[in-house]
């Protein structure tokens, strides 16, 4: 068999460069916990509003004993419930989807916040933004003609106008 | 030797594939207008849908399906010089696959089927369109059957000979593809199917979709293998040169055979249905299979600056001009070259474990393939098709320079269009709307680049209409053509070969180990946890 030099120096290198690109993903994976959105959990789309977690009244932001924030949301054609929410900046976030028919993705422009929504499982995604403003959050998966017409907002503000507004209500009056 | 038979053979098979790329591609323009929103009277999400689901199944299942088919038994009998095996066999093939065309066609065409060329339960289609992609499906494995034994045949009549490159490759890609449909035939024979007739009430999505992913991979080097045969075995004789490497070309095919089967997970990213060690398992894996590309690339490259040298060429680009530019495949590989370093780049950034959050599903994926696939991909199936269509027909082609303006105007097509979807992905357009309707800011930004993407795409169907015109007009001349198509040799020809580069017996075995670690559990654990099933969903 005969293979030419310049031919093994070339597989060399390609193996390098995989390795490298291999290495990188390993390195960032493993040490610094970034990874794509896993959550094998499954759940009843059929039956969400009776489910605890994901009733009506639980749904949006609620904050945590840490500090971090959990965001429930559903989806189903052709919207994102609720339709619109305010969220903090530089703040550990959480979001919960589940969707009540077909699937679905979402995600946030120009940020990671991105996930599939498949009935029968719970999506999962951690993510901090770090920039105020309006975002759209845009369904990325066809799911039915309305399609296109799948979207809602997010407002970002600081952490210290959201805590402004979500202060604990009721205190200052009993 | 007299092969006429082989020859219908193949040229029935080739043009239900170009059939099926005309018709798609006319629906490719309608698709960029209609989503641009420029031209009211055409906004219809009915029709945006049923075509964008028809105009997939056509150029990925129908067009690359036949193509390969054809090209193979084509490939077999001149390589081998063997007769087709069982000639009414292959014939059934054909009219199996063919009948699953016209099956699934007609709910595509009339809105019953508007799920895209993925499915996508629990939104459910027409029972017949299932069944009709699934008899296409079967059709293309009579093929595999007669490639797989053309090759044992010829190796029991030459004992100890390296098998000819071009059927290494063509056995190469039926045994990938047997392995690869396994996957969706799985998903669509024992979910899809009885859920669609309403035998069972609800399908598990996770399960449809991970056994999806199983074929959604290695099904585009299904696609591939054609294309990176003519780079090996073709170009290096058409450019003027010889193959640089037969054995390294071997290893290239087996690595793509063996590593792109156990990867499919890269399409599962952002699935919630599968734990991430998994994912990051396939991501390794992933990268792996750059490899075959990689020495492809090196090695095609290689024998092009061998075929320049001999022609003349000098210093270190002196070649690259001593190139025949206008001998169509030679041009075809140019610039499918030029589009796989561009799609390449974007694949890795998709393939990269966590960065693909940032372009999931967004415009950029639809810009990334249509440059790997519609680009690098279909660019030497019409390079093939120029130089097979003479030899097939018995008639000369009808016009060269036609043929040489068809490959630039493809290459400038898909330039324009893939661009702005490249930047339209990063800008957030999620794919697959058929009209912008967010009321923000930042959709406005949308437009010049929707625009721009309509030029794209009218060049390329000008384009189409070039290719179907020139082999049309190739194929009712009256002048005939006598000529068998030839075959590159390599600088040395392959002596001793070892035994794992001239059969896949052993290979199988390493598939067959890779697909139990990959997929096994990720399958089995849909049968182990509380699974809660969909009903069934119209679009």
């Amino acid at each position: 068999m005969h293979i030419d030099q310049l031919e093994k120096k070339w597989a060399s290198i390609s193996l390098g460069i995989a390795g490298l690109f291999v290495a990188v993903i390993l390195t960032s994976a493993l040490f610094h916990g970034i990874h794509a959105p896993s959550n094998v959990e499954t759940i009843d789309s059929a039956r969400l509003h009776l489910s605890e977690e994901f009733a009506e009244d639980n749904l949006g932001p609620q904050r945590n004993p840490d500090g971090g924030i959990t965001v429930r949301m559903v989806a189903g054609r052709y919207g994102f419930y609720p339709k619109t929410m305010t969220l903090p900046a530089e703040t550990n976030l959480t979001f919960r989807w589940v969707s009540l028919d077909v699937i679905h993705g979402v995600h946030i422009p120009m940020t990671n916040m991105s996930t599939m929504i498949v009935p029968g499982y719970v999506a999962q995604v951690k993510t901090v933004l770090h920039h105020t403003g309006d975002y759209p959050l845009l369904c990325n998966e066809y799911c039915g003609m309305g399609h296109a017409h799948m979207w809602s907002n997010v407002k970002v503000v600081t952490k210290s106008d959201w805590d402004d507004m979500n202060k604990p209500a009721g205190v200052s009056h009993e | 030797m007299n092969n006429a038979v082989e020859k219908k053979l193949a040229l029935t098979h080739l043009w239900v594939a170009f059939g099926a790329f005309a018709l798609a591609a006319v629906m490719g323009l309608y698709q960029v207008v209609e989503r641009s929103g420029f031209f009211g009277f055409l906004a219809s999400r009915e029709v945006y849908y049923a075509s964008v689901s028809t105009h997939g199944v056509l150029m990925g299942f129908v067009l690359t399906t036949f193509f390969i088919m054809g090209f193979g038994y084509y490939v077999a009998t001149s390589s081998l010089k063997l007769p087709v095996w069982n000639k009414t066999f292959a014939w059934t093939g054909f009219g199996v696959a063919l009948a699953g065309v016209v099956m699934a066609a007609l709910p595509l065409l009339g809105g019953a089927a508007s799920v895209l060329y993925t499915f996508y339960p629990p939104m459910k289609a027409h029972p017949m369109f299932y069944i009709g992609a699934t008899l296409l499906v079967v059709g293309s494995w009579f093929w595999c059957v007669s490639m797989i034994v053309m090759y044992v045949q010829w190796k029991k009549a030459n004992p100890g000979q390296p098998v000819p490159l071009v059927m290494f490759a063509t056995t190469a890609n039926a045994i990938l593809w047997l392995w690869t449909s396994a996957g969706v035939a799985l998903e669509v024979l024992f979910q899809l199917i009885p859920w669609a007739l309403g035998w069972v009430d609800t399908i598990d999505d996770g399960l449809a979709r991970t056994l999806f992913a199983w074929t959604l991979h290695p099904i585009v080097y299904f696609w591939l293998i054609p294309s990176y045969t003519a780079f090996y075995c073709l170009v290096p004789k058409q450019a003027g040169g010889f193959l640089f490497s037969d054995e390294m070309a071997r290893a290239a095919f087996i690595l793509l055979v063996v590593f792109s089967l156990p990867i499919g997970f890269h399409h599962l990213y952002m699935d919630p249905e599968q734990g991430h060690g998994w994912k990051l398992l396939h991501g390794v894996g992933t990268f792996i299979v750059t490899l075959p590309t990689f020495i492809t690339g090196f090695t095609v490259i290689a024998s092009l600056e061998i075929a320049g040298r001999l022609n003349g060429g000098k210093g270190l680009f002196g070649w690259i001009a001593a190139l025949p530019w206008t001998n169509p495949m030679v041009l075809a590989m140019i610039l499918g070259l030029l589009m796989l370093i561009l799609g390449g780049f974007g694949g890795l950034i998709n393939a990269s474990y966590a960065m693909n959050a940032m372009v999931h599903n967004t415009a950029w994926v639809p810009g990334h393939f249509h440059l790997i696939f519609g680009g690098t991909t279909i660019i030497m199936y019409f390079g093939i098709a120029y130089y097979f269509w003479p030899v097939l027909s018995g008639k000369p082609l009808f016009c060269k320079s036609l043929a040489l303006t068809q490959l630039w105007t493809w290459f400038i097509g898909m330039m324009i269009m893939t661009t702005p979807w490249h930047i339209l992905g990063l800008l957030g357009q999620p794919r697959r709307i058929d009209s912008v309707n967010y009321n923000n800011l930042l959709t406005l930004s949308w437009e010049p680049y929707e625009a721009t993407m309509i030029f794209g795409g009218a060049i390329l169907l000008y384009s189409s209409g070039l290719l179907i015109y020139n082999l049309y007009k190739t194929q009712i001349g009256t002048e005939t053509y006598q000529g068998e198509v030839e075959y590159a040799e390599p600088i040395h020809a392959p002596t001793d070969l070892p035994e794992y580069l001239n059969s896949f017996k052993v290979w199988n075995i390493v598939i067959a180990v890779f697909m139990l670690i990959a997929f096994g559990y990720p399958i089995l654990q849909f049968f182990l946890m509380e699974t809660f099933g969909s009903g069934r969903w119209g679009v």
